[in-house]
C-alpha cells in the first residue's frame, strides 16, 4: 500500500485488486464517527462554525460540523457526491434559507458575530459572502445586465462609465472578456454551459464580496477556462476569503492553503493542503484521494 | 335480431376471434416456439379481434343509417296512385303517419286503409332489413376472422399492423374535432358572405349606427335596420378593458403573493379557494352584477352627484374582472414557479432583496408567460356573454363613458337570435358576421399567447 500520494497524480494504478474490499469497508454502517481528525481553527479566522447540524426535514445531512476558515485562505472542500458539501457551503451565506424544508443548527459565525442572530440582516450577509452556484444560473438578461445587476442593486458604481467599468474588468478576470466583448448584448442564457458558469464568476466578484464561496465552479470549464479560474482564485486571495468545493483533487491542491474532507456529513479530516494530500491523516480520506472510493 | 343483441353477439365474436388468433400464432409457430413469431401472441389475437369487430361494426353502422331511406322510398312507392301525384312536402306528411302507426301501433281513426297497409308494410321491411342486416354482419365478422385465422403465420407483423390500426383511430378522432372546428368556422364564414350580401362590409365595420330592426312588413316603419358595429366593438373593446383593469392588478399581485411571499400552508388554502372564483357559473356573477352591483353603483353615483345608469359598462366590466382573477392569477402563478429557484438564489446570493429579487429577476423571466396568460384572459373577456347580457344592457351607444348602459358584440348575438326569426333575414345573419368577427379576434389573441408562452417555455427547457 502507498502511503504518500503525489500531489499532481493521484495514484490510480494498484487499485483494482483492493477496489471491491475497500469499498466494502467504507459502507454506511461500517463508518463510525470518532470526531473530526486534524486542526479545526485558523490562524487568522474569518468564518467559525461549531457542532453545525444541518437538516432536510427529518433527513440530516451535516452531522456537527466545526471548522474555521481564515483569512485570507482558499479552503477546498472535498469529498465524495452526496456528502453535504454544497450543503454546508450554503449555510455559510444563509442560502439554505431559501429551502423550505431546511434547518440549520450550531453556531456560524462571521467576524465574530453570528451570522444566524436575530438582527443579522441576510440581504446584507450575502452581499458580504457571495456565492458562485454548481449549476450556472444567469439571469435572462444581456451578458452585460448579468454583472451590472449586483452593481446596481448596491450602488456600487456612481456613473456609467464606472459600471461599464467594473463590468468589463469583471468579465475579464473571469476569463470572459474576449468570448463576450462582441456581443455584451445577446442573453447571458445564450452563452455556453462554461461561459454562462464563469459569467456567474464575473456576476459575483463584481459586487466585491469579502467572502467568497465556489461551489464546483470549474465543473463545466475545460482545461483553459479552469487555470483562468484558478489564476483568479489566486489573485482574489490576497484581498478575500474563499471556500472552494471541488472534485478534482488536483485542482484542490493547486489553489487551496487547507483541505477538508467531508463524507456522509461528517467532516472527517482537515488540515494544510499538503499535509492532507501527502500524509492524510484518516483511513477515508486517503481512501478517497487515492482514488479508491468515491 | 335487435340492434343491442348483435352488438353484445359481436362482442362475443370478438372476444372469440382474440382467443383464436393467439391460439393460432402459437400454433403456426409451432415447436420453434413463440419467439419465432414476428410479434407476441396476443398482438395476433388483437390483429383477429380488431378485423372480426371494426368492419363488422363500419357495416353496422353503414346500414342502420341507410336503412330508413331505402325503406321509406320502397313504401312510398308502393303507395296507391293518388298519392303518386303529391307534393314532397305531403309526401313527407304521409310518411310521418306511417311511421307514427307503426311505430306505436295506434290505431289513428283518420288514416285511411291505405295508409295502414303501407305500416304494415313498412314495419315488415324493417323487420326483413333488420334481420338481414344481423346476417351479413355475423358473417362478415366471422368471414373475415377465419380469413385471419387462415393468414396468420410467424412472419406476419402481427404487432406493426395492429399498432397501425389504432394509430389509424387516434388519428380519426382528432380528426373528428378538427373537422368539427373546421365546419363551425366555414358555416359562420358562409352565413357571414350571405350577410355581407345584404349589407356591405364598409358598412358593418365602419357603421356607427346600430339598430338592426328590420320590418316583417314592407309598409311598417322603421323599414331597413341599419348595421354598423363600431358601437358594439366599442363596447365590447370597453367593458373587457373595464374587466382587465381589476383582473390583471389583482391576479398578478395575488399570484405573486401566494407564488413568492405566502408559505405553504397559506398556499394550500389560498390557491383552491381562488380557483373556486373560476367554478362560479357566470350566470351567477351576472346576477350579481345586475342585482347587487350595478345598484351600488347607482346609488354610491347618486351620492357623489353622478348620473350612473342602472345597466353599466362599470358594473358589467367590474364583475368581469373578478371572475377573470383566477384566470390570471393562476396562470400567472404557474409561469413564476417555473422560474427555476437557480435563478432566486443567484439574485439573493449577490444581496439582492426579496422584492428586488421578483421585481428584477423573477417578474422578467416570467414576463412572457404572464403577458401570454393575459392575452388569453382577454380573449375570455371578450367572448364572455352572461355577465354583459346581465349588467350591461342592449342599447348600442356609442359611448366611452364607463358609467352608461352599453351592448356588446356577444349581448348582440343573444338578442339577434332570441325569439322568432326568419332565417335569412339580414337581423339573423348579422349574427353570424358578429360571430365571425368575434372568432376572428379571440382566434388571433390565442395564437399570438400560444405564441409567447411557448417561447417563454423553450427559455427554460
Ligand atoms: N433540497 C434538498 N432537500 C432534501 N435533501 C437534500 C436537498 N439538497 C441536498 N439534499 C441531501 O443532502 C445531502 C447532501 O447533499 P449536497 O448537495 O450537499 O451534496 P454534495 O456534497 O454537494 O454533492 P455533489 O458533490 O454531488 O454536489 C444529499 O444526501 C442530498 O440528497
Ligand atoms: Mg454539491
Amino acid at each position: 500500500m502507498q502511503k504518500s500520494v503525489s500531489i499532481e497524480q493521484p495514484v490510480m494504478d494498484n487499485m483494482q485488486p483492493a477496489k471491491s474490499i475497500m469499498v466494502q469497508s467504507s459502507k454506511d454502517t461500517d463508518f463510525e464517527f470518532t470526531g473530526t481528525v486534524g486542526n479545526i481553527a485558523a490562524a487568522n479566522p474569518r468564518m467559525v462554525t461549531r457542532n453545525v447540524d444541518v437538516f432536510y426535514g427529518e433527513k440530516q445531512a451535516i452531522f456537527d460540523v466545526s471548522l474555521d476558515i481564515g483569512t485570507n485562505e482558499v479552503i477546498a472542500m472535498i469529498g465524495p457526491s452526496g456528502c453535504g458539501k454544497s450543503t454546508f457551503i450554503r449555510c455559510l451565506n444563509r442560502m439554505n434559507d431559501t429551502i423550505e424544508s431546511c434547518k440549520v443548527s450550531g453556531e456560524i459565525r462571521l467576524d465574530d458575530k453570528s451570522i444566524y442572530r436575530k438582527k443579522q440582516d441576510v440581504v446584507q450577509l450575502r452581499a458580504r459572502v457571495g456565492m458562485v452556484f454548481q449549476k450556472p444560473n444567469p439571469f435572462p438578461k444581456s451578458v452585460y445586465d448579468n454583472v451590472a445587476y449586483g452593481v446596481r442593486i448596491h450602488g456600487l458604481a456612481s456613473n456609467k462609465m464606472e459600471l461599464e467599468e467594473i463590468v468589463v474588468s469583471s468579465l475579464r478576470r473571469a476569463g470572459l472578456w474576449d468570448e463576450v466583448k462582441d456581443r455584451l448584448d445577446a442573453p447571458g442564457t445564450s452563452l455556453s454551459g462554461g461561459q454562462q458558469q464563469r459569467l456567474c464568476i464575473a456576476r459575483t466578484i463584481a459586487v466585491n464580496p469579502e467572502v467568497i464561496l465556489m461551489d464546483e465552479p470549474c465543473s463545466a470549464l475545460d482545461p483553459i477556462a479552469t487555470a483562468r479560474i484558478e489564476e483568479l482564485i489566486d489573485e482574489l486571495r490576497e484581498n478575500y476569503t474563499i471556500a472552494i468545493v471541488t472534485h478534482s483533487m488536483q485542482q484542490a491542491a493547486r489553489v487551496s492553503q487547507r483541505t477538508a474532507y467531508f463524507h456522509l456529513g461528517y467532516l472527517v479530516e482537515v488540515g494544510e493542503t499538503s499535509q492532507v494530500f501527502t500524509n492524510p491523516a484518516h483511513k477515508l480520506t486517503e481512501d478517497y484521494i487515492t482514488g479508491r472510493f468515491g | 335480431m335487435p340492434v343491442s343483441n348483435l352488438l353484445l353477439v359481436i362482442l362475443g365474436l370478438t372476444a372469440i376471434a382474440y382467443y383464436l388468433g393467439l391460439r393460432r400464432s402459437i400454433r403456426v409457430a409451432g415447436a420453434k416456439g413463440v419467439r419465432s413469431l414476428e410479434s407476441l401472441p396476443s398482438y395476433y389475437g388483437l390483429l383477429t379481434a380488431v378485423w372480426c369487430a371494426v368492419p363488422a361494426l363500419l357495416v353496422m353502422l353503414v346500414w342502420i343509417s341507410a336503412q330508413d331511406a331505402v325503406i321509406s322510398n320502397l313504401v312510398l312507392a308502393q303507395l296507391p296512385a293518388d298519392y303518386s301525384h303529391m307534393s314532397p312536402a305531403q309526401l313527407t306528411l304521409v310518411l310521418n303517419d306511417i311511421k307514427n302507426i307503426a311505430g306505436q301501433n295506434i290505431e289513428n281513426a283518420t288514416s285511411s286503409d291505405a295508409i295502414k297497409a303501407a305500416a304494415e308494410h313498412y314495419l315488415s321491411l324493417q323487420r326483413i332489413g333488420l334481420a338481414s342486416m344481423s346476417v351479413v354482419v355475423l358473417s362478415l365478422a366471422m368471414l373475415l376472422t377465419a380469413l385471419l385465422w387462415k393468414i396468420i403465420h410467424p412472419k406476419l407483423q402481427a404487432r406493426q399492423q395492429f399498432e397501425f390500426i389504432i394509430k389509424v383511430f387516434f388519428l380519426l378522432s382528432s380528426l373528428l374535432a378538427i373537422l368539427t372546428t373546421v365546419g363551425i368556422v366555414l358555416s359562420v364564414l358562409f352565413e357571414s358572405i350571405r350577410f355581407f350580401h345584404l349589407v356591405p362590409i364598409s358598412e358593418f365595420l365602419f357603421g356607427l349606427d346600430w339598430s338592426p330592426q328590420i320590418a316583417i312588413r314592407a309598409d311598417q316603419q322603421a323599414a331597413s335596420g341599419a348595421f354598423g358595429a363600431v358601437p358594439l366593438f366599442v363596447g365590447t373593446l370597453l367593458v373587457s378593458a373595464i374587466a382587465m383593469f381589476v383582473a390583471v392588478p389583482i391576479g398578478l399581485m395575488s399570484a405573486i403573493y401566494l407564488s413568492e411571499y405566502a408559505d405553504r400552508k397559506l398556499r394550500s388554502i389560498f390557491k383552491p379557494m381562488l380557483e373556486v372564483l373560476a367554478g362560479i357559473p357566470t350566470v351567477v356573477y351576472g346576477v350579481f352584477a345586475a342585482l347587487t352591483v350595478a345598484p351600488f353603483l347607482r346609488q354610491f353615483g347618486e351620492s357623489m352627484g353622478l348620473d350612473v345608469a342602472s345597466e353599466s359598462a362599470l358594473a358589467a366590466g367590474l364583475v368581469m374582472g373578478i371572475m377573470i382573477v383566477p384566470f390570471v392569477s393562476s396562470l400567472s402563478d404557474d409561469v413564476i414557479n417555473a422560474v427555476p429557484q437557480s435563478l432566486r438564489d443567484g439574485a439573493y446570493s449577490l444581496g439582492a432583496t426579496q422584492s428586488e429579487t421578483i421585481r428584477q429577476v423573477i417578474i422578467p423571466a416570467a414576463l412572457p408567460g404572464i403577458v401570454g396568460g393575459i392575452l388569453l384572459a382577454i380573449s375570455r373577456a371578450i367572448g364572455e356573454t352572461m355577465i354583459v347580457v346581465m349588467a350591461a344592457g342592449l342599447s348600442a351607444r356609442l359611448t366611452l363613458n364607463p358609467l352608461e348602459a352599453v351592448t356588446t358584440v356577444t349581448v348582440q348575438i343573444v338578442t339577434l337570435l332570441v325569439g322568432d326569426q326568419e332565417f335569412d333575414s339580414a337581423k339573423t345573419l348579422a349574427a353570424f358576421a358578429l360571430g365571425l368577427m368575434l372568432f376572428v379576434v379571440t382566434l388571433a389573441l390565442n395564437v399570438i399567447a400560444l405564441h409567447v408562452v411557448r417561447r417563454y417555455r423553450e427559455q427554460y427547457e
